[in-house]
């Protein structure tokens, strides 16, 4: 039973760039009715243990059940008026098998013993039915049965909990602001979810988690209408793991950067950003067009973030190296004999990727994934060497692997899960060093603040990113804004021109919230941690044209 | 059963409506069965099959509105929904922007549905990922593929006496292929109404020539090129383009149709004068949808919630070069004073008979596309788009094709890139649209990868 509708961000003035479409799950219902309980963990238990029993009597060899209430709550607004308020929630079981050595899926909306019996007898049909296609059997790595325990995102506020016409109040205010200081229009919302998930395998597992998580955001145009231009700035909060204390915008997680610029750490202040980026889109309109050419880049962790996801993210998961994802995301360059060669310099020796399921306040933060592995943190890249990749437990084994480390999950009971993005972060520099001593070393230069355009290719070489702020740096000093930088470059080669890292009192976390991958296509919510880092030489374009 | 006829699925909303309590209530009613396949590795990877029946109403009080869904239809859980609905109205804010709801309108008959495909089952999605498959390993390569078929319906009805009905099928196949060396990788991509419409081994053959003849491929200096672009690589750029014509942002002065001193370019001519671009819901290739402006998705050119109702007609968009209509929200249209035309649910891009190989033959120098991928807007205001060729990239000489080249990055305009039109072929579905190979002077490539 699936009702996924995908509400087209364009209409809602969001603008393609950054959210061509935003998945909604199951039915809509009143704001009150996502705080009512789901059913309680004994009765998950039982209904769990139906599935196991069952399955087992139809000859499967390993079982894992998902009984899954998935909430979500999006507000969007323009201007002075509320656009849409979605209250969803989606409640049902999936259950997979295997079975003939074949994976095995089926989920349904009927939580019932009976609704329940009739899934998982079909779950072991379906595996055995595509057995046939089956060359090699499927063979897990080893996860030990965790008893029941439980795991819930350390919130202070619950989203849910918090007044619909108190986020309408900030999101109003936020547009309102944006407008007396020269926006012409504006868009904001605010994402929460919340998944109330529990996990049983026949390994022994049953696991109840609470997971939630927010994005607030918006995006402010300013217009000119004597010359026919637009320009725009989006937010720079992060979509967080957190409650709606995010929104607190603590002056103690504030940093202070060049130019007037904030940089938001686990508390966001929406309000003076908004301020911010009017001034900012404003801005943008009389500021200069770059000069092409090789520049050394001073990069914002709510920038780089994003390269980190594109260009270090997808190509070390596992399931593109294999070949999985060969007909929609695409393949990778971060092949089995580059990691097998344990000499491939992914990156200069300052890089040090690590990939996590554990970093407070991170949309990547649970207890465990959703086959029973518990949460963990492993290094990807150690002093610019390839030297792992993000795995389930199907596929760990196959390259040789003892255990997964924890990347599987689906974004609802009724979908699959599969291998997906951990949090996937760069490691502050050791050296004691703030992003004013960084820009001082610059001799030209360009500081990027924020998230724009972005663009990989199926196998992750080439790549091409915007960004919402441009700074132009000259022997040491930010002297002006920029407009229509974007910068090109190779991966390995991009990586490997990395310079310099700020320390960690300037790390901070980006994320997506919405990342696609599968067909059907499902998303999954990751953050990137880094400090700001410098990338010398790097090509930049100039992306302004006439039409 | 998910598939309602169309006096099942009345009865049922009419029941709906008769609960009503507010100023105007609308009912959404969809139902539809799914199934797919998914292979890589030449074996399959997962399939399934999901059925889904789903009632979606909205209540408004003035310009308040709320909507409730619900999948039991039993009376009590109907007007259950309808309260609810009802309740969430009261309490939401007012839109300022609320148009009242349509009365009835004249749908148009549309050939959407085709038993063909309503009567595909699991056996007969196996049997294609096998004829897709088989031939590949045959050969020494290796498939990734995927089959999505979907039958099913949307009806919606509204206390002012609209009531609308379609019932639609589709299939959509894709196939990659590459070779066990990794250094060559070819794609193709259909869809259509009908199943029987669908040639797997053909369009699997189709993927495996590309991705033999784009093995070892070489490197060419990036820089402006002749481009041929077959419809696959063609229809994402041109989509773009179509999902940008909003009026209000036209008239709110950002969009590219959006005019220096205010004002928008509706009338001028933005292209080639060989650009004539329109849509027809009745167009027997690319049946599209009786009604627009938000729908379910199989009534529908959108999603997020319940369609408007407006009836979709034959719209012409561009003719010989000039912009002759754009779309608007019913709300905007009537603050404007012009005819609301929700956006098409599928466009067609008029071309010639050409055909891809005659129009190789046709060229000097050029590069032939097979398909764009990662596709992002660069440039809201030109509607400059950066992304990359993939899956079979190949040099023109003298009207051969020379040898296979090197994946490049593009930085281009559709609005560019139709002012610069050499020539367009004969048309091809893909993805709802009916897309010509276009022939493309100076097409800007900006790096080179080396992604297979």
């Amino acid at each position: 039973m699936k009702r996924r509708d995908f509400m087209q961000m364009t209409g809602m003035g969001m603008g393609a760039l950054m959210l061509p479409s935003v998945p909604i799950f199951g039915n809509s219902v009143s704001s009150e009715y996502l705080l009512e309980p789901g059913i309680d963990v004994a009765l998950k238990k039982r209904y769990a243990d139906i599935a196991l029993n069952a399955t087992k009597s139809k000859g499967a060899t390993y079982t894992d059940v998902r009984i899954g209430r998935y909430l979500q709550q999006f507000v969007f607004t323009r201007e002075k008026q509320v656009q849409n308020i979605v209250n969803a929630e989606s409640f049902g079981v999936g259950i997979r098998v295997i079975a003939n050595g074949t994976w095995g899926f089926s989920a349904t909306s009927d939580v019932t013993p009976e609704g329940i019996a009739k899934c998982a007898e079909t779950a072991v049909a379906i595996a055995k039915a595509n057995s046939k296609f089956q060359k090699d059997p499927v063979v897990l790595a080893p996860q030990k049965g965790v008893g029941e325990v439980s795991w819930k995102t350390p919130i202070k506020k619950n989203t849910f909990e918090i007044p619909t016409s108190e986020k309408i109040e900030l999101l109003m205010n936020v547009n309102g602001k944006a407008m007396e200081n020269g926006a012409g229009f504006v868009t904001s919302n605010i994402f929460s979810v919340n998944e109330q998930k529990y996990f049983a395998s026949s390994d022994g597992s049953y696991i109840d988690q609470d997971i939630h998580r927010i994005w607030p955001t918006f995006t402010v145009t300013a217009i000119d209408k004597a010359a026919g231009k637009f320009k725009t700035r989006g937010a720079l909060s992060s979509p967080m793991g957190m409650g709606y204390e995010y929104l607190d915008g603590l002056a103690s997680e504030k940093i202070a950067g060049p130019n007037g610029t904030v940089g938001y750490r686990s508390s966001y202040d929406m309000v003076e950003d908004a301020i911010l980026a009017a001034k900012q889109a404003k801005e943008k309109l009389t500021t200069k067009s770059v000069l092409p050419g090789k520049y050394d880049l001073v990069l914002d962790p709510n920038h780089l973030g994003l390269t980190i996801h594109e260009s270090v993210g997808h190509p070390t998961e596992l399931d593109r190296v294999l070949g999985y994802e060969a007909n929609y995301a695409g393949t990778s360059f971060a092949t089995l004999d580059k990691w097998e060669s344990k000499k491939f310099n992914y990156g200069s020796k300052l890089v040090n990727i690590v990939a996590d399921r554990l970093q407070p306040h991170t949309l990547g933060a649970v207890g465990f994934d959703d086959e029973g592995v518990p949460a963990k943190e492993w290094d990807i890249i150690k002093d610019g060497i390839l030297v792992n990749y993000q795995a389930i437990r199907d596929q760990v084994k196959i390259i040789g692997g003892k255990e997964s480390n924890g990347c599987c999950y689906a974004d609802n009971w009724d979908s699959v899960q599969f291998q997906r993005m951990p949090n996937i972060s760069l490691r502050p520099g050791t050296e004691k060093r703030s992003v004013l001593d960084m820009i001082k070393g610059v001799e030209k230069g360009i500081y990027i603040i924020g998230a724009g355009s972005y663009s990989i290719d199926q196998q992750r070489y080439n790549f091409q990113f915007g960004g919402q702020v441009f700074y132009e740096i000259k022997k040491g000093e930010i002297v002006g804004m920029l407009d229509d930088v974007a910068y090109q470059s190779n991966t390995q080669e991009f990586w490997n021109s990395c310079t310099q890292i700020c320390d960690k009192d300037d790390y901070r976390t980006f994320g997506s919230f919405f990342d696609g991958k599968g067909q059907p296509s499902q998303i999954s919510a990751v953050a990137h941690g880094s400090a700001t880092t410098r990338f010398d030489g790097v090509n930049v374009i100039n992306t302004g044209r006439k039409i | 059963m998910a598939v309602l006829s169309k006096e099942e699925a009345k009865q049922i909303i009419d029941k709906v409506l008769a609960f009503s309590k507010a100023d105007e209530t609308s009912a959404n009613l969809d139902g539809s069965r799914t199934g797919n396949i998914r292979y890589a590795r030449n074996s399959v990877s997962t399939s399934g099959e999901t059925t889904n029946l789903s009632l979606s109403v909205t209540s408004v009080f003035g310009k308040k509105s709320g909507t409730a869904t619900i999948n039991e239809f039993d009376d009590k859980s109907l007007e259950k929904t309808v309260r609810r609905a009802e309740e969430i109205a009261k309490l939401a804010p007012e839109n300022p922007e609320y148009v009242g709801m349509l009365g009835q309108q004249n749908y148009l008959d549309i050939k959407s549905f085709a038993a063909s495909t309503d009567a595909i089952n699991p056996d007969f999605r196996a049997e294609a990922a096998f004829k897709s498959i088989d031939p590949c390993s045959k050969k020494d390569l290796t498939a990734a593929g995927y089959w999505e078929d979907s039958t099913g319906f949307t009806a919606i009805g509204n206390t002012k006496g609209l009531f609308g009905y379609n019932a639609a099928t589709s299939v959509d196949f894709s196939i990659t292929v590459r070779t066990n060396d990794g250094l060559g990788s070819g794609y193709a991509v259909r869809d259509v109404n009908d199943v029987s419409k669908l040639d797997v081994a053909l369009a699997t053959e189709v993927a495996i020539q590309k991705a033999q003849a784009s093995s070892k491929a070489r490197a060419l200096e990036p820089g402006k090129y002749t481009v041929i672009l077959e419809p696959t690589a063609a229809v994402d750029l041109l989509r773009n383009m179509m999902g940008s014509m909003d009026g209000r942002n036209a008239d709110e002065g950002r969009s590219f149709l959006g005019k220096k001193g205010g004002g928008t370019r509706l009338g001028e001519k933005l292209f080639d004068e060989r650009v004539n671009i329109y849509s027809d819901p009745q167009n027997l290739e690319i049946p599209g949808s009786p009604f627009g402006g938000g729908g379910g998705r199989f009534g529908g050119g959108g999603g997020g919630g319940g369609s408007d109702g407006r009836a979709q007609e034959k719209v012409v968009w561009v003719e010989n070069g000039v912009v002759k209509n754009m779309y608007y929200s019913r709300y905007w249209a009537e603050k404007k004073g012009v005819k609301a035309i929700p956006p098409p649910s599928g466009f067609i891009f008029a071309g010639g008979n050409e055909s891809l190989a005659e129009m190789i033959k046709g060229t000097e120098k050029g590069i032939l596309v097979t398909r764009l991928w990662y596709i992002r807007a660069v440039d809201p205001q030109t509607l400059l788009y950066t992304g990359l060729t993939r899956d079979g990239t190949f040099y023109i000489e003298n009207g051969v094709i020379k040898y296979p080249v090197k994946n490049f990055r593009f930085n281009e305009s559709p609005v560019i890139m139709l002012n610069n039109l050499e020539a367009a072929g004969k048309p091809m579905r893909q993805g709802g649209n009916l897309v010509p190979p276009l022939k493309i002077r100076d097409f800007t490539f900006t790096s080179l990868s080396d992604a297979v």
